[in-house]
């Protein structure tokens, strides 16, 4: 029996690959459509008969992050395993199945009163695509990432052998927690087919307030000296007024539940929106709009949040002219991350190293979580994206705390960088990749070190 | 001479003077952890004071195929820091130095044999705690706490260690010293390790985030006739969206317990309370505190304390936190068990346990973190009479089946050391025990850290699990044909 044929009798939906299935520039053969757990271990089992490479996917939305897989033979395609099997309200845990939309949970959830307190910042992102980019949003300053609200999962192996770990209980700490391993493993460990959360109910009031840097960048006669050199005549009055404030509102006994940042391009305004929830909400935010008075403009409360909030950012339009990026351009994302002491500089960092690099960039993210996001204008021409990240990197890595990962780049680029930067265990992982996926075909050289 | 005495030998090279403990009377004293009717005489006992001397003498384990077993302070319950009596203990207990404090950044670096309390300790006058609060704090060491992820009374508002750890340095048992760290991309092996029992390698520098204190603190204790009452209250206070930092309940017989040992002084004629606590700023906990109140009073409680001072609320707490030291005085023997269920099955189980104690004729007294569901039971014997023993055994493993029945789970924060390996097979398929075993290969292919806890019997790295390959050896060999 060949390949496809072997697919067809597993009983599993399968349709020949188009155009819209590529995974970063690869081209799938087939698509295979399961609805169980069950029946992604019979494609699975396919798969290692006929030694085929299998990628996951479910909303698609970030499958072009990451390198191109070495082999992709099949796109398995969860979006068909798009039920909530179990909400017991009165546990305030839910189980999803991994192609149900972020959206689509909150939905079920509402109804209940209750939430997922994980904010995603890419709309039709599933729980699975959750879980295997550990992508989070403003709240993690709160809650956590997925990884701290996750308490059970069922993965299946390249082997198609079905396991899962954790349960549905909140306290449980019998076995391995293999969720924590298969979240943020971009598919390279196994196929998550479904998760079980803890839940929060849903806060009695939510309010937002908000401050402006009005004047990010100014331009002064002192010139800037870093460690003897002198880098650049323009002082930052951001990480000037970040670094007065900031601390003093993350640390407020106001118990802020997020403080974000959105700075779209290095001449226009940085706002920073502080996020308060629960019971007295609107009280509290008022006592840190008077915190942030102190030394942001425009300080106020709202109810809504600021219409960038919880989303990655937008790249500037660039105003001269377009890179000679060629091939299409696409997305490029940075993800940065530092301790909270270097964060108001970190905030700095992208614009300068933008300027070294002659670029434009848009930065927005968690000052409170210290992690932020990068984005360059996709047509930025792929010598330049490799020299922004490389002085991006540097800076960041100089004190060995920060971290640069490449999240999005188009190929002409990413060929000229290292994505992910500084690891501390990466022949341990390579360890586990090996044991978890010894013959290298669930996504294979997506991951880091070729993983 | 055995392999153990060729690496005795070795080890007074690679460790300072006296950190090697080979006379008998000193080894018995490691011989158990908390669980003390699992006992074994350590082969020798080795008290590193850093990092690369964990390193080295784990590297010796590995020369010489010798297991190892990392120990803190030996409070764990599950036998986990059993020894082996082939193999080598490694003590963490000279390794107690708190490395850094940095509250801009909020996080502190210790060595694995600080308390649980010294960290908190070393920072409360900045207004800073760290947040995993076992009631063994005093004494439980942070490389034990991450090795079996600890919780707390407060574990339902704040999580567990692995929600408070940010790095671990570990000796692998190939005898590497790696970093493993929040902040790094790739795989969460920093997660997988925490709560992997000493099975994963050996924690030897931690950084824990600190965390704020909190505005405003109220503590109070709800008194109801019954344990459905006090568990209807709990639920409803659940319901109506408030997180209380703690919520712990204890029975009539936990009561009776601790006012025997402590005088703790709980209303008269409660068969159930409910010790709870709200924190945060100080208008989000007046509100909840007017709405757990209120919800108590319609559940029916007949009586509400609310700690007006710092004495208050440790006259509060002193009766849950003596409980399981405090039902020797009602029973010659107890045990204490850990097992967990949702929140919605505790009225179901707690009859499922009344039915148990009657059936079996032993007493069992119940205190537990009713927020998460996390159920303490303590079983009562009396080891004079012939057979209780035994019988007190069956109820306790009764209670487990119970819970896993009901969706939950064999341990909360015990552990499984080697107490609870045998259940672990009600929890979880042969799947799920050989998929967690690649981990467990990945970090230790020869098995030599901890090896006989956790898991049941497990197979050898490299041996192939039930899926096959190939032919099977029989139909290659023309011995068979497969249909
Ligand atoms: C190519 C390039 C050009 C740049 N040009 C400019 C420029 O022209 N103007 C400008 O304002 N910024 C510039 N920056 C940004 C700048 O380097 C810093 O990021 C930022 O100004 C200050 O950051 P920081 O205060 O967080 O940390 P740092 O500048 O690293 O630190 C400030 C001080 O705090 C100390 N410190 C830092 N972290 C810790 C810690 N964890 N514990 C104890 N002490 C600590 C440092 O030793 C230093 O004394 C540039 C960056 C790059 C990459
Ligand atoms: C009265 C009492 C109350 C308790 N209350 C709680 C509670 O509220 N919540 C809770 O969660 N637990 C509780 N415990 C259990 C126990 O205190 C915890 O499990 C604690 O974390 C064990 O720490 P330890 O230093 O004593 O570890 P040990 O008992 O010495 O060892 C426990 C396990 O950790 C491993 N280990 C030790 N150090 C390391 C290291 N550096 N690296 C890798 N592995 C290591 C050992 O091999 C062993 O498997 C209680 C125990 C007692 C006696």
């Amino acid at each position: 029996m060949d390949a496809r044929d072997a697919l067809e009798a597993t009983g599993v939906a399968v349709r020949a690959a188009g155009d819209g299935d590529e995974v970063a520039g690869a081209r799938p053969r087939w698509v295979a459509l399961p609805e169980s757990a069950e029946e992604i271990a019979a494609v699975m089992r396919v798969c290692a008969a006929h030694d085929l490479a299998a990628v996951a996917t479910g909303g698609g939305t970030k499958l072009h992050w990451g390198a191109p897989p070495s082999r992709c033979d099949v796109l398995v395609d969860l979006c068909c395993m798009n039920r909530v099997p179990e909400h017991t309200a009165g546990d305030l845990v839910v189980r999803a199945q991994a192609g149900v939309t972020v959206e689509a949970l909150a939905r079920t959830l509402a109804e209940g009163g209750q939430e997922l307190a994980l904010d995603v910042p890419v709309p039709g992102t599933t729980v699975g695509g959750l879980l295997a980019t550990g992508i989070a949003g403003p709240r993690r300053f709160r809650h956590g990432t997925a990884r701290d609200l996750l308490i059970g999962v069922t993965v299946v192996l390249a082997d198609g052998t079905i396991a899962k770990s954790g349960g549905k209980v909140v306290k449980n700490v019998a076995g391995y927690d293999l969720g924590k391993l298969f979240t943020g493993s971009y598919g390279t460990l196994g196929i998550i087919a479904d998760a079980t959360f803890r839940l929060h109910p849903l806060p009695a009031a939510r309010a937002w307030v908000t401050a402006t840097v009005e004047r990010p960048v100014t331009e002064t006669v002192e010139p800037y000296v870093y460690e003897g050199k002198t880098l650049d005549t323009t002082s930052t009055d951001v990480a000037a007024s970040l670094r007065a404030v900031i601390p003093a509102v993350t640390e407020s006994p106001l118990e802020p539940s997020a403080v974000e940042v959105d700075w779209p391009d290095v001449e226009s305004p940085c706002t920073v929106a502080v996020l308060v929830e629960g019971a007295a909400a609107a009280e509290r935010a008022k006592a840190l709009c008077a915190l942030m008075g102190g030394g942001l403009s425009d300080a106020q409360v709202a109810e809504e949040p600021p219409p960038w909030w919880g989303r990655l950012p937008e790249p500037p339009v660039p105003d001269g002219p377009p890179g000679t990026g060629g091939a299409g351009g696409g997305e490029i994302l940075l993800e940065v991350r530092n301790i909270p002491y270097r964060l108001a500089g970190s905030f700095v960092g992208p614009f300068m190293a933008a300027r070294e690099a002659g670029v434009r960039a848009a930065v927005r993210g968690s000052l409170a979580s210290h992690v932020f996001h990068v984005a360059l204008p996709p047509d930025t021409e792929p010598g330049r994206v490799a020299a922004f990240t490389g002085e991006l990197r540097a800076h960041m890595e100089a004190d060995g705390e920060g971290r640069v990962v490449v999240l999005a780049a188009p190929p002409e680029a990413a060929r000229r960088l290292d994505r992910w930067g500084r690891v501390g265990a990466l022949p341990l992982m390579r360890r586990v990749k090996e044991r978890f996926d010894p013959d290298r075909r669930l996504s294979p050289g997506r991951f880091l070190g070729g993983i | 001479m055995s392999e153990l005495e060729r690496l005795t030998a070795r080890l007074a090279a690679v460790l300072p003077p006296d950190a090697v403990v080979t006379d008998p009377v000193r080894l018995r004293t490691y011989e158990c952890d908390g669980l003390t009717h699992h006992r074994a005489t350590p082969g020798v006992v080795v008290l590193p004071e850093a990092a690369e001397q964990v390193a080295a003498v784990v590297r010796l384990c590995g020369e010489h195929d010798v297991p190892f077993v990392a120990r803190g302070s030996g409070t764990g319950l599950s036998g986990g820091a059993l020894p082996r009596t082939d193999g080598v203990l490694i003590v963490t207990s000279r390794m107690r130095r708190i490395l850094e404090i940095d509250i801009p950044n909020r996080r502190a670096v210790v060595e694995p044999g600080v308390t649980n309390l010294a960290i908190t300790e070393a920072v409360r006058d900045r207004g800073y705690y760290y947040a995993p609060d076992p009631s063994s704090q005093q004494v439980c060491s942070i490389g034990g706490n991450v090795a079996e992820n600890s919780g707390g009374a407060h574990c339902l508002k704040y999580g567990f260690t692995v929600n408070h750890v940010l790095a671990a340095e570990i000796v692998t048992p190939d005898g590497d010293i790696v970093e493993l760290s929040a902040m790094d991309p790739g795989y969460d092996l920093l997660g997988a390790f925490i709560g992997s029992e000493g099975t994963l390698g050996i924690a030897t520098k931690i950084t824990v985030r600190l965390s704020r204190a909190p505005e405003a603190v109220t503590t109070l204790l709800a008194a109801f006739t019954g344990i459905e009452a006090g568990g209807r209250a709990v639920s409803a206070i659940i319901a109506a969206g408030v997180v209380p930092a703690a919520i712990e309940m204890m029975d009539a017989l936990a009561i009776e317990a601790a006012e025997a040992a402590v005088h703790c002084r709980y209303p008269a004629g409660a068969g159930a309370v409910l010790v709870m606590e709200l924190d945060g700023p100080h208008a989000e906990v007046e509100h909840q505190f007017a709405a757990v109140e209120r919800i108590c009073r319609d559940s029916g409680a007949f009586e509400i304390r609310v700690a007006a001072s710092a004495e208050e609320r440790a006259a509060i707490w002193r009766g849950r936190k003596s409980a399981f030291a405090a039902v020797g005085r009602i029973s010659p023997a107890y045990i204490v068990q850990d097992g967990v269920v949702p929140r919605t099955a505790l009225p179901r189980v707690l009859a499922g346990i009344d039915r148990l104690q009657e059936e079996y004729g032993i007493r069992v007294a119940n205190v537990f973190h009713a927020g998460d569901g996390n159920l303490h039971p303590l079983v009562l014997f009396d080891d004079a009479v012939p057979g209780e023993a035994e019988r007190a055994e069956a109820v306790s493993g009764r209670i487990l089946d119970l819970c896993v029945e009901h969706g939950g789970s064999i341990t909360g924060e015990h552990g499984v050391g080697v107490d609870k390996a045998r259940y672990m097979p009600r929890m979880f398929t042969e799947d799920d025990l050989d998929t967690m075993q690649l981990v467990r290969c990945a970090f230790d292919p020869r098995g030599l850290a901890n090896p006989g806890k956790v898991f049941p019997t497990p197979r050898l790295c490299g041996e192939v699990p039930g899926v096959r390959r190939g032919a099977h050896p029989l139909v290659e060999a023309g011995l068979a044909e497969q249909f």
